[in-house]
């Protein structure tokens, strides 16, 4: 494949941690195709959030390159090339809803009234219309997260990093917003790389799942999901998203035949942080 | 492999104190180095060029590091006893009134705590009282307390026993709003926990409420050691108390012009009563009290 | 009835949280005149002496005796702790935005800054005295202003650095430079810190505009009123200059709090739930 026809390509990427010689990702090579949706799943440690940091510039790799849209990975962050969404929403508390979403408007130096426009039009689309004055911390967790992922859609990035967005929601409202997210993705168009613990959203969302095993985290195997668009709750019923489902569980139990698969509630190893 | 690595790094920490603790004494002397090179650089600058802004340097106002230093083992006055001999008597008689003000203090700011924390109304009317004492200046006070306080004590306290009570005024109140912070800090899940058990408000209090509220009451006792310390120096000065080190600062002050070394010299020793007091409380505090560590970026 | 509708529900809020505002105050309000009723009473009933605690009516008369130059005390002193809050806590915060800069330098001297807090600075009155001279106002702003470096410095500093790592992740994806990372999450993260410090520091540069007043000082200052009254036996005058000094002190504090009101108005702690 044309290096520059792909949103994301990642060639022989290694990434050892020197403090508490961790070896944390090995030999990896994947690439992400312009408009693809790419879950990463695996056990804690596997290193998935790890991968989608580097793919971000926030970490560096040890060996190996990231292009991102056909440039390396430092460009594209500093050319704002993707969004981001973490776990938890990271709002900051002394700003409204409104000017969290117009944070990254503001540092690209977007004017005052295009950065209005563009913050009602990003409400209406995660269903927040009427709430920009509010404070964060006023909002319920979905809530919150659904703030966050309109801040990362706001300067229309062609990718959006998402590192288990998800993860600290309740089941309801986690399937909701998973609904959501497809709609989004596919009004915008852009490519997501997405980061999960759970199985049935990995299958559900994506159009590949990228399983990976642990210690060193290490590609397992990849899963092309062929289940119709536009996706909905009928979706979860198909017999294709249980035989899907079952595939992707293999692949996790044959990457680390002795390890359980830990469940949603796990908190996932974050080595990345001690780097700062 | 990376789990061991991953419980090594966990236990890296306390495992490897030493190292740190070496480090950091290396580093203090250092600083402190640093500390006294900047003072004499000044000093030798200050006195070539006379500077006289923000105040003139001269030998007066600035003496030599090593003439503060070298005060102490001088005779403090003909044929005396050794400046830092007469000193060290002085910080003991000062550290007698703050141990003393700090327990004081310390655990009647506890008491108000726990009282207050038992009811919104008793915090509606006196917290803003509790906040308001510390503005009243206790250095006017003082003169009264002892008046009011001496009378009253046993002859083996009279004089410095009213000092502890002024050292526990300054005590108190760290402890008493940082506990009360750290009695309303237990889970509201924990105590709901409690209620199943049908436990009453007494041992909700005693067995979740107080725990909680320590790591707090230690961050205050931090602040209030060495506020006691400043406490009994505040209380002896209008006290005519002349054996703790309010005393030997009066004294050095008035003969400032003539020897300026003796006054910087008492000083050196106060700084350190404040840091051992302080110090005091810190390695209780470690002994004591496991912390989360800080989220630090 | 306005004919402007939309101005009837602030309205009608403001009212509710005025009145909610009253009965937070209340019990305060009777601790206070009940307090000063019990004092009243216990000093007539009792006959206590008057060197010993004159009673609060005395000390009312005396204050409003001899209010003119109680008052220019007042602001005298005053305006000593001021100039020293300012510097002070000007220099704190200038010092700890360099260290916030240098996170590795400032690791390894904030356990000094702590223990420097520790310092009975008190006892370095005389020697700014000596500094500036007893009688000009800048010794007693120069002990003012070491009184609150510390405490401002650490807290800002702690404020500064303590930010989740994930929020300057985000900044650095959106390619944000130190500067603005700063500007945008360091430093709104640090004010509820700095303004808990602020509020210390206006206490203590109270008291350290006093104390050194307390060892040589300026006719006119409030802390040689102070120590020259009780010396001469005027008690009343020496508690109504007590007083006074409590009402700046309460004052100075009361408004650091509302400037931090304003400020922060985002912050969940400066609304009631």
């Amino acid at each position: 494949m044309n290096a520059t026809s792909v949103a994301v390509a990642i060639r022989q990427l290694s990434k050892r941690f020197e403090r508490g010689n961790v070896q944390a990702l090995e030999t990896i090579d994947l690439d992400v195709r312009p408009g693809e949706f790419v879950s990463l799943i695996g056990p804690s440690g596997c290193g998935k959030s790890t991968l989608l940091r580097i793919i971000g510039d926030l970490i560096q790799p040890t060996e190996g390159s990231v292009l991102v849209n056909g440039k390396p990975a430092r460009q594209a962050r500093i050319d704002r090339d993707y969004g981001i969404v973490f776990q938890d929403a990271v709002l900051y508390d002394w700003r409204t809803v409104a000017r969290n979403i117009s944070l990254p408007l503001e540092l690209a130096g977007v004017d005052r009234r295009r950065r209005d426009a563009r913050v009602r039009e990003m409400l209406e689309l995660v269903e927040l219309t009427g709430f920009e004055k509010h404070h964060p911390w006023q909002l319920s967790g979905g809530m919150q997260q659904r703030v966050s992922i309109a801040r990362a859609l706001s300067f229309s990035p062609a990718l959006l990093l998402m590192d288990e967005p998800f993860g600290a929601l309740d089941e309801m409202t986690r399937e909701r917003l998973n609904n959501e997210l497809l709609q989004i993705w596919q009004e915008t168009g852009s490519t997501v790389v997405f980061v999960t613990h759970s199985i049935a959203e990995s299958v559900f969302l994506s159009t590949r799942v990228v399983v990976m095993s642990a210690r060193p985290g290490r590609i397992a195997g990849i899963v092309e999901i062929d289940l119709p668009q536009p996706r909905g709750p009928e979706t979860r019923e198909s017999p294709r998203f249980a035989e899907h489902i079952t595939e992707v569980r293999r692949l996790l139990r044959k990457g680390h035949a002795d390890e359980a698969i830990e469940g949603d509630t796990e908190v996932p190893l974050y080595v990345a942080e001690e780097g700062l | 492999m990376a789990s061991a690595a991953a419980v090594q790094r966990g236990v890296e920490p306390r495992g490897a104190q030493i190292g740190p603790a070496l480090r950091s004494a290396g580093l203090s002397v250092l600083i402190l180095a640093v500390l006294c090179a900047v003072w004499e650089a000044y000093k030798w600058l200050g006195e070539r060029t006379e500077i006289r802004w923000p105040f003139p340097v001269n030998e007066r106002t600035m003496p030599h590091v090593h003439d503060m230093v070298g005060q102490l083992f001088e005779p403090s006055r003909r044929n005396g006893p050794l400046l830092i001999d007469v000193l060290l008597d002085a910080a003991a008689f000062t550290a007698r009134e703050a141990a003393v003000g700090f327990v004081l203090g310390a655990s009647v700011g506890f008491l108000i705590a726990v009282a207050l924390s038992q009811s919104r109304l008793l915090q509606r009317g006196f917290l803003p009282y509790i906040v308001a004492s510390q503005t009243v200046p206790i250095l006017a006070i003082a003169p009264m307390v002892v008046v009011w306080v001496n009378p009253k004590l046993p002859e083996s306290l009279a004089g410095w026993g009213a000092v502890a009570v002024i050292s526990a005024y300054l005590t108190f109140f760290p402890v008493t709003i940082n506990t009360l912070r750290g009695l309303q800090s237990a889970d509201p899940r924990a105590v709901e926990l409690m209620r199943s058990y049908a436990a009453s408000r007494w041992e909700i209090l005693w067995k979740l409420r107080v725990p909680a509220s320590f790591p707090f009451l230690f961050s205050a006792l931090k602040i209030s050691a060495p506020a006691a310390v400043v406490g009994a120096i505040i209380g002896e000065l209008p006290s005519s108390i002349q054996d703790g080190l309010a005393g030997a600062i009066l004294n050095f002050n008035q003969y400032y012009v003539s020897s300026p070394p003796s006054l910087w010299a008492t000083n050196i020793v106060a700084a350190a009563l404040g840091i051992a007091f302080f110090a005091v409380v810190a390695i209780a505090e470690k002994l004591l009290v496991r912390r989360a560590p800080e989220n630090v970026a | 009835m306005s004919a402007v509708g939309v101005a009837e529900i602030p309205r009608g809020a403001l009212g509710r949280r005025v009145g909610r505002k009253l009965t937070d105050w209340l019990p305060a309000a009777v601790v206070l005149v009940g307090g000063i009723l019990l004092w009243e009473g216990l000093v007539r009933g009792l006959d206590v002496q008057r060197f010993l605690l004159p009673a609060p009516s005395a000390i009312l008369d005396t204050l409003w005796e001899r209010r003119s130059e109680l008052f220019d005390a007042g602001i005298y002193t005053f305006s000593e702790a001021f100039g020293g809050f300012v510097v002070g806590c000007t220099l704190a915060v200038l010092a700890a935005i360099v260290l916030a800069r240098f996170r590795r330098l400032a690791r390894s001297l904030l356990p000094f800054a702590i223990a420097a807090n520790a310092v009975p600075i008190i006892a370095f009155a005389p020697i700014t005295n000596q500094w500036f001279g007893p009688l000009e106002k800048t010794s007693k702003m120069a002990i003012a202003a070491i009184l609150v470096f510390f405490p401002v410095l650490v807290n800002t500093l702690r404020g500064l650095t303590s930010v989740r790592p994930s929020s300057i992740e985000l900044m650095r994806s959106y390619a944000a430079g130190e500067v603005e990372i700063f500007r945008r999450v360091r430093l709104p993260n640090a004010l509820p810190y700095l303004f808990s410090a602020l509020k210390v520091a206006t206490v203590l540069a109270m008291i350290g505009a006093i104390v050194g007043e307390y060892f040589l000082s300026s006719q006119e200052a409030l802390g040689f009123q102070i120590r020259n009254s009780a010396a001469l036996f005027q008690f009343e005058v020496a508690w109504a200059a007590i007083v006074v000094a409590s009402v700046l002190g309460i004052l100075f504090y009361a408004s650091v709090a509302l400037v931090e009101r304003l400020t922060m108005s985002w912050h969940p702690s400066t609304r009631g739930e």
